[in-house]
């Protein structure tokens, strides 16, 4: 159902309506904004000069929160490759005909997908130190990412394995491949391609996941702004918290939000080259077959 | 096992502090979110606008920033807000944007002709909107929504990371007060959130059989 069909289209008198609608909308959200603004102002939050400390590479702030993104991408990176490796893995394991590999798999991935994101990586951080083994925040950031989302994964994937049509692999039994043959030529060559934006959605939720590295005190964005913001404060106060802080978030927004744009295009691109091959019949995998809020919400 | 006993007290504590957080901020993204949605599908353009901008920059930012601005941010517009409060928002504020897209992929799941049958006996665009078509969308929406919940309650664990002596923040404070204890303090905290999140998903695939629509 596409939303006009909740309404006709609009007459002379619900277009009246409407167009004072958008102005008083309009107006809700200017008031809101300029609100926010006076504040802002009232406080002095709006002085060009404390702005352009963020882009004045002699302040260091340009460098340390370009450092700051390098570092996010640094883990987010490792944790993408290293969760997708292992959630393919655990996937396949959950679907093995052996009982012994079976149970053990799935109780690992159900108790990763129970457990949160940052009891996880509190666990890696604090865990080793215990037994004698000293371990990073990097290190511990990315083992917790990397457990996490790699449960999360392995479910997409399998999702993605069974939505594949049985009559591929009966054909493939049929012409006498072995299960590994099958698992690794015909099924997972067709479930990456329908798993593709799903699995992309849940990668950007791991970048946005690895700012719970500021927690740890490893220095990502976040952290690297928030250390900006106690190093400034010695010689000037607050005076440039706020800005520091709104400069880590547009980045942050900017690359996730290029990320998603991403996954859009490819999601479009994988539904027109489905169609001209072979028509309408099979249904593409939404999110919300895969739980976890389409993924979205699977971790931060 | 111990261990766990003798501070059995401070553990419920945290874990009320988890609940806490997790039923206003559940309350507050359920009525937002359906909020949103109802705007995402409204006929005046700017409402639609609003709602979209919205969800995009939520989904888009890490739970770790919007606390931020909640607990740092709201200060510089003279808003002092507590940390139990500030979590409570920011967690809800995020989650809102997951619930507004739970809820509108089940608005386009209802079938059209409910909607314009809903049109055609002469209701206006919310009365259909409230009469007809959410009725039936939350339905179809309980599975989603209930993977919202049960993420919204894990995502409640950043909280321990601006102040507020909930689970997950159990675990740095008694790595330093017990520090050889760490593992019976990992598994209580374990044990704690599966005692929220188990019963939940138990409780949502209940409510998906009630709801279910028989088609």
């Amino acid at each position: 159902m596409t939303a006009p069909i909740l309404y006709d289209v609009p007459g002379p008198k619900a277009r009246r309506r409407i167009r004072i609608g958008t102005v008083v909308g309009i107006l809700l959200i200017l008031g809101l904004i300029a609100y926010v603004l006076v504040k802002l102002a009232g406080n002095g939050q709006l002085e060009g000069q404390r702005w352009a400390v963020i882009f004045d590479p002699r302040s260091s702030v340009p460098q340390f929160l370009l450092r700051g993104l390098v570092a996010t991408l640094q883990v987010a990176a490792l944790g993408m490759v290293l969760a997708t490796a292992m959630g393919a893995l655990l996937a396949i394991g959950r679907l093995s005909d052996h009982r012994w590999v079976r149970i053990p798999v799935t109780t690992v991935i159900e108790f990763f997908r129970a457990v949160p994101l940052l009891v996880v990586i509190f666990a890696a951080f604090l865990l080793p130190p215990t037994f004698g083994v000293p371990i990073s925040a990097y290190a511990a950031l990315v083992i917790g990412l990397t457990l996490y989302n790699s449960a999360v994964i392995a479910e997409i994937v399998r999702a993605g394995i069974l939505s594949i049509d049985k009559g591929q692999s009966e054909a493939a039994y049929g012409i006498g491949m072995r299960k590994w043959q099958v698992m690794t030529f015909i099924l997972l060559p067709q479930a990456i391609r329908r798993m593709l934006p799903v699995l992309i959605a849940q990668l950007v939720v791991l970048l946005k996941d690895s700012s719970l590295g500021f927690i740890i005190g490893y220095f990502e964005l976040l952290r690297s702004a928030r250390s900006l913001v106690e190093f400034f404060r010695v010689d000037f106060g607050d005076q440039y918290s706020f800005q520091i802080y709104v400069a880590a978030a547009v980045i942050y927004i900017f690359v996730n939000v290029i990320l998603s744009i991403f996954a859009r295009w490819l999601d479009k691109r994988l539904a027109r080259s489905k169609k001209s091959r072979e028509g309408d019949e099979t249904l593409p995998l939404t999110a919300e077959q895969f739980g976890a809020g389409g993924g979205g919400l699977g971790g931060v | 096992m111990g261990f766990l006993i003798d501070n059995f007290g401070l553990f419920v504590d945290a874990m009320g502090q988890t609940l806490l957080i997790s039923l206003f901020a559940g309350l507050l993204a359920l009525v937002l979110g359906t909020i949103l949605a109802a705007m995402r599908v409204s006929p005046v353009p700017p409402l639609r606008g609003l709602a979209t901008f919205y969800v995009e920059v939520f989904r888009n930012t890490p739970l770790t920033v919007v606390f931020f601005f909640i607990i740092f941010g709201l200060p510089q517009i003279d808003t002092v807000i507590s940390p139990l409060p500030g979590a409570m928002l920011a967690v809800g504020l995020y989650t809102a944007a997951f619930v507004c897209e739970a809820i509108r992929s089940g608005i386009n799941s209802i079938s059209a002709g409910q909607a314009e049958a809903a049109r055609a006996i002469g209701l206006t665009f919310s009365q259909s909107l409230r009469e007809v078509v959410l009725p039936q969308a939350f339905r179809t929406v309980v599975p989603p929504l209930g993977n919202v919940w049960i993420a919204m309650v894990k995502n409640t664990s950043i909280a321990a990371g601006f102040f507020i002596p909930e689970l997950s923040a159990l675990l740095p404070r008694l790595a330093n007060a017990a520090a050889d204890e760490l593992i019976a303090t990992l598994i209580g905290v374990v044990i704690a959130y599966l005692l929220i999140t188990l019963p939940s998903a138990y409780g949502v695939s209940r409510l998906e059989k009630r709801a279910a629509i028989l088609r």
